[in-house]
């Protein structure tokens, strides 16, 4: 295997559809019109010596070292900002151009440090390979002239340096991070000679705007800016391609090693979700992997309170497989069960679903994503028929009008942000609701044309007066209603939220979004062109979460902004995988493919390969599981690769939930806050070591690719084929290719996919079948998948979760962009450094009337519980609505939010808890007694000390 | 499992309920149940209607006996007109 080198074609591709043809060299190219005459002659294999030019980025023409002649013109013009033109007759090599190319040579090297043989980039700079590419030989300035005064390297950022001394002012980073990222971090600062890049005000990076997302360090063609990593290690040597474990964009990534050690990962230019690029966390953060917190031996112990014991596999799977037996056996085939992860590949949460379902013989199954995206399914599979988003992420390309929807892209989708701001730059409108400002509101060259401040809580308020809007000033498309949605039902909807009731006037007054905005942004939405909505948690996550989503799906109908390109309703998925667990059968109602466990037809065609009967009952979801086991009633239960402890709402509720289990069995990197509950511990392998596929938020299926053997000794689809064995019901697969192949035969969405049609296409959407076979990237194109989409009338429910005297203030939760979910992977890296703890944002006025400082500690409470963290005083927040993180254990901030949750699907209301906030002194009561149970719990005896 | 908390779950799923259309109302509380709720729950709740259901909101109260009724066997399980609600 060696590396994988993408072909940098210099600019990037024409999208016009006019062909021109054109001679360079004596040899006759055709390409669309637009392209350079660089990328024509790429395209024939001819590259021409380049140094600015990169084909993530627009062409420049600062270095002139591209030079060409052109028949019947005069002069030497650069190749990268010349566009190809029909009958051109072209010339990349003469003596002119020789001269010309060695003379600019000759003056970047004698400006520039010759340490090559020591440098960090020897073998993997273009400054080398265009000195030798134009056969540069002596250089007649001398080479001590270096221009820059040697300012030393800037370290300050975890992953990267900046070593001013080696730039060549080509500009390709300041490029970079303005038109692949978005962020204007970097500029030139200085002029001639002086000349350098600066990141914000002549700072340090870290100091600075940056993210940290790498892209100038990949544009930079020399060891400028260059990864810590290939300083420490040296120069990769072979590479596999592979794709993030972080969150739902599911950008692909060229693994780049040496030996068995990762140097680096690079985004992927042929990656369709990302198209070679990446954030933060997919780029840098995956030291997690060789972490020393890493548990590598599996581990069981009788009672929580005793200290972890390390076993053989063979032991720790006996045990948790006989322990699983007895408490059936005494309570019932019922009492245990599992939960599936959305980190965890497709194939393996496939299989846990199996397990339970023809292992354990029932349907108590659950995955993470009842917590976030649940209501996401409910609500679309009831409107349109399908349980996704509908549009591809090249579809943003063609909106007009970007409505944003309790989502905050730019933490938590950060690379689709950086598309959708370079659509926003474009000239598209943006709408955001959001009760925070958010950094979309307004960042470099974007402003958003409405934002609409809601008290949390009141989103379907608001959605459904956007459609009142719609519908009293006669904004819907009619003919699109009439041809695709029931039309009795759709008569009966707009009279339902043409009442006055449901007036941006009425409205104000609970939601505190200003009448005018509300009638601004429907008309704007409904007559802007092409209308896409993005939305998040912020919608999913409250009482009335599949309410919302409804109420979105409705708009989207009324204005026939769904079905093509540029338009669409699209989840914002938060983990990699969440798409994909929810697909395979993670829900105890339903099996892969959202089918629900009572079909008699489905069932039949999984017990003849199963082998086994299934329940035609649905099971207990991960609340109902935690009410059970308190009753007695759920005694076991398998998690695989979920911290639900941390993660879930009402802490101590699940805690003791989990306390009165009699078998815990956790698989996971390292003992998570839900193993202080454990009795079984089994050590799982990260992304990097095993193989499957995961499933982003565009329905798009990726291979997920081993680099090193597992260093825990197997992938985590392996762990489950041996407990599954040993209760009993035998599984045996040499692949997960197999896997998939049984998931493609038992699920009509993925018919058409497998492992080999994934090699071929690099990726595939679902629905992939005999109706489409290379997969679907645009849903409901020709009609909704239930026939015609229905409309719902969608009434506003006031949560019950309300403020008072003693819980006067809004709590809303999410996260930050170098942070991932709990944090049990991010905290294990540099990323640290960004985000150290988890902070209360607060209104300063808020602040101020509790004499709450910046940086104090407070005290944050609710009716479920109180914890402590410092404050942040902030204007993102409106008064009267306080925020914050919940990716640090100390923190716990699960421990104040209640069990009010969604009324269809059980997702809890993490977006909205009532809360009080004091100054304080110091930890509560729970995080102490917390802190010293997990220091117990992670005890392991002696002698056999976990791997260090 | 708490009578107190599957009474609230009931009726939360009614308040969506019961603004649709009337033939929708307790056919869509009913079938919800029916397709989310773990046997033990819709048992729990069951015996919970035997002892007078106080709390339950009027359809909420229909769509469980209607389940009621179908669990012991009184009438078929497709007796109940299906809901346009497909959501999972
Ligand atoms: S790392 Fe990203 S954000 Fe930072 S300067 Fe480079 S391109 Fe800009
Ligand atoms: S840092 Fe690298 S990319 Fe940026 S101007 Fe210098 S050489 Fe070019
Ligand atoms: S975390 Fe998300 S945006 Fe970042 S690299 Fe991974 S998939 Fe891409
Ligand atoms: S590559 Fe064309 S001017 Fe630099």
């Amino acid at each position: 295997m060696s590396l994988i080198q993408d072909i940098d074609y210099g600019t990037p591709a024409s999208k016009a559809e006019r062909q021109v043809t054109l001679t360079i060299d004596g040899v006759s190219v055709t390409v669309p019109e637009g392209t350079s005459i660089m990328r024509a002659a790429m395209e024939v294999g001819n590259q021409i010596p380049k140094l600015c030019a990169t084909d993530m980025l627009d062409s420049f023409g600062s270095c002139r070292l591209c030079l060409i002649e052109i028949e019947g013109r005069n002069g030497t013009p650069a190749s990268c900002t010349t566009p190809v033109a029909e009958g051109m007759i072209v010339k990349t090599q003469t003596e002119r151009l020789k001269q010309l190319r060695k003379g600019v040579m000759e003056l970047y090297i004698s400006e520039h440090p010759l340490d090559c043989l020591t440098c960090s980039a020897n073998g993997d700079c273009e400054l080398q390979d265009m000195a030798g590419a134009v056969g540069l030989r002596d250089v007649r300035y001398g080479y001590d002239g270096q221009r820059h005064p040697n300012p030393g390297i800037d370290a300050s950022n975890p992953y990267f340096t900046y070593e001013p001394s080696k730039c060549i002012v080509c500009s390709r980073c300041v490029r970079a991070c303005e038109e692949v990222q978005g962020t204007f971090a970097l500029t030139i600062a200085g002029r001639g000679f002086d000349s350098v890049v600066s990141p914000s005000q002549e700072q340090p990076f870290f100091d600075s705007e940056c993210v940290s997302c790498g892209a100038c360090v990949q544009a930079c063609p020399t060891a400028t800016l260059n990864e810590k990593s290939v300083i420490d290690i040296g120069t990769p040597s072979r590479a596999i391609v592979t794709t993030c474990a972080y969150c739902g964009v599911g950008c692909t990534f060229k693994a780049e090693m040496r030996g068995d050690e990762l140097v680096r990962m690079v985004p992927y230019k042929d990656g369709k979700a990302n198209r070679g690029h990446s954030c933060v966390k997919g780029r840098f953060a995956y030291g997690y992997a060789t972490h020393k917190d890493r548990i590598l031996n599996p581990m069981i112990r009788e009672k929580i309170t005793d200290p972890w014991r390390e076993v053989s596999w063979e032991e720790a799977i006996s045990y948790a497989a006989s322990e699983f037996k007895r408490i059936q056996a005494k309570y019932g085939k019922s009492s245990i069960g599992g939960i599936t992860s959305s980190r965890c590949t497709n194939e393996e949460t496939f299989l846990v679903q199996k397990l339970i379902r023809a292992g354990f013989g029932n349907n108590n199954v659950d995955t993470c994503a009842r917590v976030c995206h649940s209501p996401t399914g409910y609500g679309l599979k009831t409107t349109y028929g399908t349980s996704a988003g509908t549009q591809d992420f090249d579809s943003v390309e063609e909106s007009d009008v970007i409505m944003i929807i309790g989502a905050n892209p730019t933490d938590g989708h950060p690379v689709f942000a950086s598309r959708m701001k370079k659509r926003l730059r474009e000239g598209a409108k943006l709408i955001i609701l959001d009760p925070r400002r958010i950094d979309l509101v307004r960042t470099p060259h974007i402003e958003a044309d409405y934002h609409l401040p809601l008290r949390p809580g009141t989103n379907v308020a608001v959605v459904t007066s956007l459609a009142h809007v719609i519908v009293t000033e006669g904004l819907v498309n009619e003919q699109f209603v009439r041809e695709r949605c029931d039309w009795d039902e759709f008569q009966d909807w707009a009279e339902f939220v043409a009442q006055e009731r449901h007036s941006p006037e009425a409205v104000e007054k609970l939601s505190g979004v200003p009448a005018d905005l509300i009638r601004g942004a429907a008309r704007l939405y409904a007559n802007g062109g092409n209308g896409a909505i993005y939305y998040g948690l912020g919608v999913t996550e409250h009482s009335q979460g599949s309410t919302t989503v409804m109420a979105i799906a409705n708009l989207a109908m009324a204005t026939g902004n769904i079905g093509r390109r540029g338009v669409g309703v699209n989840p914002l998925r938060g983990q990699n995988n969440v798409q994909g667990s929810c697909d395979m059968g993670s829900f105890p109602h339903e099996v892969s493919g959202y089918r629900h466990v009572s079909e008699d037809t489905t069932r039949t065609m999984f017990e003849t390969l199963w082998g086994r009967p299934l329940d035609e009952e649905p099971g207990l979801r991960i609340p109902n599981m935690m009410d059970a086991a308190l009753d007695g009633s759920f005694k076991g239960i398998y998690i695989q690769g979920e911290d639900i402890l941390q993660s879930d709402p009402n802490t101590q509720h699940m805690a003791a939930g989990l306390a009165a289990m009699e078998c815990v069995v956790v698989q996971d990197l390292f003992l998570i806050e839900t193993a202080n509950y454990a009795h079984v511990f089994l050590p799982g392998s990260t992304f990097l070591e095993k193989n499957g596929t995961f499933t982003n938020a565009e329905r798009r299926i990726q291979m997920v690719r081993k680099v090193m053997a597992p260093k825990n000794g197997y992938e985590d689809w392996e762990i489950t084929c041996m407990l599954s064995n040993a209760l009993g019901y035998p599984m045996h697969y040499d692949h997960p290719s197999q896997i998939m192949d049984e998931v493609a035969e038992l699920t009509p969405t993925f018919a058409g996919v497998s492992f080999k049609k994934l090699d071929e296409l690099g990726s595939v959407q679902w629905p992939c079948n005999e109706k489409a076979p290379e997969g679907t990237p645009i849903m409901h194109m020709n009609g909704f998948v239930r026939g015609k989409g229905k409309f719902v009338i969608t009434e506003y429910v006031a949560t019950d979760e309300k403020t008072g005297p003693r819980f006067p203030l809004l709590l809303t939760t999410g996260r930050i962009l170098s942070q991932y979910n709990v944090g049990a992977q991010t905290r294990r890296t540099a990323n640290v450094v960004w985000h150290e703890e988890d902070r209360l944002e607060i209104h300063p006025h808020d602040a101020e009337q509790r004499g709450v400082r910046d940086g104090d500690w407070i005290k944050l409470s609710s009716r479920a519980g109180e914890t402590t963290l410092r404050a942040l005083i902030t204007e993102r927040v409106a008064p009267g609505v306080v925020y914050t993180t919940f990716h640090h254990p100390g923190t716990q901030v699960n421990v104040v939010t209640t069990e009010f949750s969604d009324w269809a699907t059980n997702c809890p209301e993490y977006k909205v808890t009532a809360v009080q906030v004091m100054p304080s002194n110091g930890p509560t009561e729970w995080q102490e007694e917390y802190e010293e149970l997990t220091r117990q719990s992670r005890r392991i005896a002696e002698p056999l000390v976990a791997a260090e | 499992m708490s009578p107190d908390r599957l009474v609230y779950m009931a009726n939360q799923i009614g308040k969506f309920f019961e603004y649709q259309k009337a033939n929708e109302v307790v056919p869509g509380i009913a079938n919800h149940i029916r397709k989310f709720w773990d046997p033990r729950m819709r048992k729990a709740i069951f015996d919970y209607l035997d002892q007078g259901g106080e709390g339950l909101d009027p359809p909420v109260r229909k769509a469980l006996e209607r389940l009621k009724g179908e669990a012991e066997g009184k009438h078929r399980k497709d007796a109940l007109p299906e809901s346009s609600f497909q959501g999972t």
